[in-house]
């Protein structure tokens, strides 16, 4: 019965569909070549702007090239204590920064979920998470370093406001995709909001909540060994102090200590997120 | 004294009218069967009382043992919560916790609210809540998360959740139209049980107007949002349901019904495994 519906149904919407795709055929093709057009100027008024014509330096000075890459190539693990313990401070800024966003999230994540809360507190806490999340971390940090001053902190803050913009939009989506019944019946039994999002809510979204935090902490170790090179402290700031004296095997030895760590982290990571679901 | 008034309740969504202009009495103790078929407002007229839905505005007023619940579609605001215990279709227990913690729930509009805020359930309360779970039979599953059980279970665990509220009055919304016969008549023995030993008022809907015979002495039919039978459930024939509902009358009864059903009278697997109207 249903089977016999819905093939009734595809093949009248086939009908339908037949001649309406034959009349959009002419305009759809003209539109596909006014956008590749469109593309093609856009492409070419950028041309000079990047400097795209020195492509040809890429091949014709690759010796300079090839000379700075070799700089690399026997990396120096001298000083493997410093970087370890310069990597983990990183992993502790993103740790932290993590951490505060999503404590942050929970009440901003339910704040902004239309479910949960009226139009004229959805919408303002939802534009201030925008904000956070369009302002890149870099930014903040370069913001917070001027504030607070060089080191992790800075960059602990910048990740912190720039995730919880991140997490509490993530958050808000998992609250809005939840089963309201289970919620209806605890209101009925006298429970205030706050218990009801506490027994009702929290539990249908904590698997998608962890899952998500696990894979912002994953990203925030990436970031913050960016965040050093702004000044806010960890391997980053080393990286980037040793890339400017030249020492080139100091470089790649961190390098490859960043590259290491971070797939380790992405590892762990992984499979935590495993056991969250 | 009465438990539940309602007096000249409409409500509309859109163009159609659900409720349109109902009046209703039940008094203390009483057992009393709300039928229909699909869409003539018994989920309506249900989530009316359970509070979780006003009215239309003109006029309607709900009063639960004589206290004003909501009047011309405005909540009284002073109004006591969690008086009327409420069963629903689909259980509504939160699947990812325990059967006890679901149970427990039922305490937190009647602890103070930081402690229940923070899920401190004292040994007392836990007490009653095995206690409620051992009353309907799955006392041994507390420990087990409610997604793992069967409907049935799950069923009788939202009961005990209402037993666990106090409430003088139970109100269930289709609860067995998920699930399978043995089960249903499981669910209908505790609560006509719980009516008879706590003399708690239950108001409960059905899909199936043979339970409504079986379990209680009074029922109250409704059509098109209107109440059209309010009376005992023996006035209720196969005969007088056919003129009350015409064609809409077979989903009302079961193959298995008394005798005065003609045989033949619908096909015969139509409700051997009952499905949520809703779904």
């Amino acid at each position: 019965m249903a089977l016999g519906n819905e093939t009734a149904l595809s093949g009248k919407s086939k009908d339908r569909a037949a001649p309406r795709a034959e009349a959009a055929l002419m305009p759809g093709r003209m539109r596909n070549y006014t956008l590749i057009a469109g593309l093609a100027l856009l492409l070419a008024i950028s041309w000079g702007p990047a400097e795209m014509s020195r492509f040809t330096y890429l091949v014709t000075d690759s010796g300079n090239m090839a000379e700075y890459a070799s700089g690399f190539l026997r990396p120096d693990f001298t000083d493997w204590r410093f970087y370890l313990e310069e990597m983990i401070v990183t992993i502790q800024t993103a740790l932290w920064g993590t951490f505060l966003a999503v404590l942050l999230s929970i009440p901003f994540g339910i704040l902004s979920a239309h479910n949960m809360a009226p139009w004229w507190i959805v919408h303002p806490v939802r534009r201030l998470m925008d904000l956070f999340r369009a302002i890149h971390e870099v930014v903040f940090a370069v913001l917070f370093v001027v504030a607070v001053g060089l080191g992790p902190f800075a960059g602990v803050m910048a990740l912190f406001v720039h995730t919880t913009g991140i997490l509490a939009k993530l958050f808000s989506e998992a609250v809005e995709a939840i089963d309201p019944r289970p919620v209806e019946a605890i209101r009925v039994t006298g429970a205030s909001r706050i218990q009801q999002v506490i027994f009702g809510v929290i539990p249908q979204v904590l698997p998608l909540w962890m899952s998500f935090s696990l894979y912002r902490l994953e990203s925030n170790i990436r970031s913050a060994t960016v965040l050093g090179v702004v000044g806010a402290g960890g391997i980053g700031q080393v990286l980037f102090e040793s890339i400017r004296a030249f020492y080139y095997p100091q470089s790649a030895a961190i390098l490859i200590v960043v590259v290491v760590t971070v797939t380790i982290m992405d590892l762990i990571s992984q499979q935590l997120r495993k056991l969250a679901i | 004294m009465t438990a539940i008034s309602v007096f000249n309740l409409s409500k509309r969504y859109g163009k159609t009218r659900a409720l349109d202009d109902v009046s209703l009495e039940l008094g203390r103790g009483e057992m009393v069967a709300l039928i229909g078929a699909s869409g003539s407002g018994k989920s309506t007229l249900i989530r009316h009382i359970a509070g979780l839905e006003a009215g239309d505005g003109e006029k309607g007023r709900i009063a639960v043992l004589g206290e004003v619940s909501q009047e011309s579609g405005r909540f009284n605001r002073a109004r006591r919560r969690g008086r009327i215990a409420v069963i629903f279709q689909q259980f509504n227990l939160v699947a990812r916790l325990s059967l006890l913690t679901n149970v427990l729930v039922g305490h937190l509009g009647r602890m103070p609210a930081l402690r229940g805020t923070l899920g401190l359930f004292n040994a007392a309360e836990k007490d009653k809540a095995r206690a409620a779970l051992a009353r309907v039979g799955i006392d041994h599953l507390a420990g087990q998360r409610a997604s793992t059980l069967s409907g049935g279970q799950q069923q009788r665990a939202a009961i005990a959740r209402s037993l666990v509220q106090e409430a003088e009055i139970l109100i269930a919304d289709e609860p067995i139209s998920a699930l399978d016969p043995a089960a249903a008549r499981r669910v209908m023995d505790v609560l006509s049980d719980i009516n008879r030993q706590e003399g708690i008022t239950v108001l409960v809907s059905l899909h199936q107007v043979e339970y409504a015979r079986r379990y209680c002495r009074r029922t109250v039919a409704m059509r098109d949002g209107r109440i059209v039978f309010d009376g005992p459930s023996t006035a209720l024939t196969n005969d007088f349901l056919a003129e009350l509902y015409g064609e809409a009358s077979e989903e009302l009864v079961l193959p298995d019904a008394p005798a005065e059903s003609p045989a033949g009278f619908k096909p015969a697997n139509r409700h051997e495994t009952p499905v949520p109207e809703t779904v």
